[in-house]
């Protein structure tokens, strides 16, 4: 079971929602979560609708029961146990990094200074590589981070990473960095991190809608990871709606149909079915949102298709008609974990 | 303020995207906005609609679909703006040219272009060079502005039109200058330095002694190597760093000259329109010039008169009408529909269960639409048409509840920002990969709201 789990894909897909429901439905009962954040966005603050998140770990949310919960497993286990917990830390790099030379280095006063010079802005505005070398080993010492008992702080660390078109090049950062660095901590520190982001610790998945687009990013970014020998998770396909009328049956509806459908809409009390009629001048408009569903449903056919393809685990978030709010990010946690382990 | 704000209705002005296109002292149009809202897509019908309004338009574009670029004649990542054919203005005045940025090729033509030949290939053979010039994320935003003030500078076009790096934050390209200048200035460049230029002059003592322990901190942080490198590139970078500022600053004026017109591309949903308003509050903090709103994806509906509560109600109805309609099925199907409501909670819910949750407008209809339960054969001519008929009040009754959506994420918008005016693109059923969807997506943004393109569209011919 991986303990890292990297969430990607194309803007626009919602992988900060994929996500933070990811991390509520890996903290199963007692299990503890991390949801790391690295794009200084305060995507998950307002996921979780809370004020913005500091740099710091904090408890944002207790897990839903896991679906198991109502059976069996709670009177085996007593009903004792606790419910999961997710935190979340926003990662900001001028922190990060000068906690990185204060642990590593005993920096603290040098470290002052270098931020005078600009130093620090230097490595994490200038050299953004930098940053994302940072930003990366940040999430990799929460995945290796115990407790005095020997036990993990987390039991898994999700992260709401850059979008799938940068998502191979953030990873790698840190093997560009042992290249260029070939001695020293920093080289050290680079390649302990790679050890994490290769090993079978590691999955990225990709998030994706099925539209052509997002569809080819994630294509493209599988081949890319695989590559670059990160471990590929699965495949999240969000924002998923049930069609509702069959290609044929628009056709069917279409041709020749007309005058029946006409007498239903009627019969049930939406205007005059002769020409001219309240119903019958429903008829094309309904049947114009009906052709461009039909092109939907065979463009998404056809995207499945090519999702499949990738012989990936996949999964299936379906839209929620209002929109995701804190309940909706609940329920997509419960869908995540009824669809197996991620 | 004008009168039209004592008015509940949150209507902003309109933003008239041709007069823009047209207006001969537009020079430079910015398409900015999150991620995945149609920056790139948008910024492309721009420039078709443009040339076939007589301008002739470049089109900067930063990472095109695979298959728009094909189409744009641009696959090839060569940094040299291609004319894209079969797009021509009126008498033969108007034509477009379109790039895709290349972000290295562009940082090694500066390179080029503003050091002497040996010093030129000392920096681009140097490894930190390599990785920075490669891709560090952040580059693109530097090379996409740079690479706008070279098209200005070039004055071959009179109208550019720029597509903004997927950034992690969408205001990068706006830093990407300003950050370069101050670091330009900053003492940490000359402590980098520090082991080249140093010579021993007594004043500077005092100052040689921080330095060196400093140099001897990066030392022993980076490794004695990557230090080196970094100090070989900055010093063989040095006399370059002049003209680097200078054109970063040209760059940042150039965006807020009159010429320069920034339009705001969201879809209508939340978070791209969070980040379309903290888009406008920027620029307006900045001083540049934002000429609106671009609402892409915008739902209509020609029926709007028929509401989601009603579709829905006669969708009912006639499911049940549908059902007494079949030979020998509705104790059947009733069986089902009892099923469905009791899965939901259930442990292992299956994916069609999920669909009969009460707030899915799919659910009746797509009960109907299992054969196992409704087997097209059996069915009356009547019951088919009643079913066919809920499925399209279904749909309806899905479309009415994503506009009643987009128009209020739309109305929030305008509310925090009333001055902002906006031009809706009706949302296409699939994805824009030739000149004649660009061409129709251009058409779409100057036909005003979305509705009256929809109106239009299923309109009974009424011109």
């Amino acid at each position: 079971m991986s303990r890292l789990h990297v969430v990607s894909g194309k803007g626009g897909t919602g992988k900060t929602t994929v996500a933070a429901a990811l991390a509520l439905a890996l903290a199963t009962e007692g299990q503890r979560t991390l949801l790391v954040e690295v794009e200084g966005r305060q995507g998950i603050a307002q996921v979780f609708e809370t004020e913005a998140l500091p740099y710091e770990e904090r408890k944002i949310a207790v897990a839903p029961d896991s679906a198991g919960a109502s059976r069996s497993d709670s009177s085996r286990g007593g009903g004792g146990r606790r419910a999961g917990e997710v935190y979340a830390l926003a990662i900001d790099a001028e922190r990060a990094l000068l906690d990185y030379l204060q642990m590593f280095y005993k920096l603290g006063g040098a470290g002052r200074a270098l931020k005078k010079l600009g130093a620090i802005d230097f490595a994490t505005t200038i050299a953004p590589g930098l940053r994302d070398v940072l930003l990366t080993g940040k999430a990799c010492e929460a995945v290796r981070r115990k407790d005095k008992h020997g036990r993990f702080v987390y039991d898994a660390v999700v992260m709401d990473a850059p979008p799938t078109g940068r998502i191979t090049r953030f990873l790698n950062v840190n093997d560009e960095v042992a290249g260029l660095a070939k001695i020293g901590p920093i080289h050290n520190q680079a390649q302990a991190v790679m050890r994490v982001l290769k090993s079978p610790e590691t999955a990225v998945h990709l998030v994706t809608l099925l539209e052509e687009m997002p569809v080819q990013e994630t294509v493209d970014g599988v081949a890319e990871l695989r590559a670059a020998g990160l471990p590929v998770g699965g495949v999240v396909i969000n924002m998923v709606r049930p069609p509702v009328l069959d290609p044929d049956e628009v056709d069917l509806a279409a041709n020749g149909a007309r005058a029946g459908i006409a007498t239903a809409l009627s019969s049930a009390g939406l205007g005059g079915a002769r020409r001219g009629g309240r119903a019958e001048r429903l008829i094309d408009p309904l049947l114009e949102q009906a052709r461009e569903h039909a092109e939907r449903v065979a463009l998404e056919r056809a995207e499945h298709t090519e999702i499949t393809g990738l012989g990936l685990p996949t999964y299936e978030l379906e839209q929620l008609p209002e929109g995701v709010d804190l309940a909706g990010l609940y329920r997509l946690a419960r869908d995540l974990r009824t669809q197996g382990p991620i | 303020m004008t009168s039209e704000h004592t008015t509940l209705d949150a209507s902003a002005p309109h933003l008239d995207v041709d007069t823009l296109l047209d207006d001969p002292q537009t020079r430079i149009i910015v398409c900015c906005g999150a991620g995945g809202v149609g920056k790139t897509t948008t910024a492309a019908a721009l420039g078709v609609r443009a040339a076939e309004r007589g301008r002739r338009a470049v089109v900067l574009t930063i990472d095109p679909a695979r298959r728009l670029a094909q189409s744009m004649g641009i696959s090839e990542l060569d940094n040299v703006p291609r004319q894209v054919k079969d797009v021509r203005g009126p008498d033969g005045r108007g034509e477009l040219y379109a790039m895709m940025l290349d972000m290295k090729r562009t940082f090694d033509e500066i390179v080029e272009a503003h050091a002497d030949k040996e010093r030129a290939r000392a920096i681009l053979e140097n490894p930190f060079y390599q990785s920075l010039s490669a891709g560090f994320a952040g580059t693109q935003e530097y090379m996409a502005m740079e690479k706008l003030g070279q098209l200005r500078s070039r004055d071959e076009w009179d109208l550019i039109i720029v597509d903004t790096p997927p950034s992690r934050s969408a205001l990068d390209f706006l830093d990407a200058p300003k950050r370069l200048g101050s670091f330009l200035d900053g003492k940490f460049i000359r402590v980098l330095m520090a082991p080249a230029k140093v010579g021993g002059r007594a004043g500077m003592k005092f100052l040689n002694v921080g330095m060196s322990m400093m140099t001897g901190t990066l030392s022993k942080l980076m490794g004695g190597q990557l230090l080196k490198d970094v100090q070989t590139f900055v010093a063989a970078m040095d006399t370059m760093f002049g003209g680097f500022r200078t054109r970063a600053d040209a760059t940042y004026r150039l965006l807020q000259a009159p010429g320069t017109a920034f339009l705001v591309v969201a879809a209508p949903e939340r978070d791209a329109l969070r980040e379309a308003a903290y888009f406008v509050e920027r620029l307006a903090a900045e001083q540049m010039p934002l000429a609106g709103l671009v609402l892409n994806r915008v739902h209509g509906s020609g029926a709007d008169q028929l509401s989601a509560e009603r579709a829905l109600a006669a969708a009912e109805a006639l499911t049940d009408l549908a059902g007494t309609g079949n030979s020998g099925s509705a104790g059947e199907e009733d069986t089902e529909n009892l099923g469905d409501g009791g899965i939901v909670d259930l442990e292992d819910g299956k994916t069609g269960s999920r669909t009969a949750d009460a707030s899915s407008p799919a659910a009746p209809a797509l009960q109907q639409h299992d054969p196992s339960v409704t087997p097209e054969s059996k069915q009356s001519p009547e019951a088919r048409s009643a079913r066919l008929a809920a499925g399209l009040l279904t749909l309806h009754a899905e479309r009415m509840q994503v506009l009643a959506r987009e128009r209020r994420t739309r109305d929030r918008f305008t509310a925090l920002h009333p001055e902002v005016p906006v031009a809706e693109i009706a949302a296409l059923p699939g994805d824009v990969h030739d000149v004649s969807g660009l061409r129709e997506i251009g058409d779409r943004l100057t036909s005003g709201h979305a509705d009256e393109a929809y109106k239009k569209k299923a309109g009974n011919d009424a011109s």
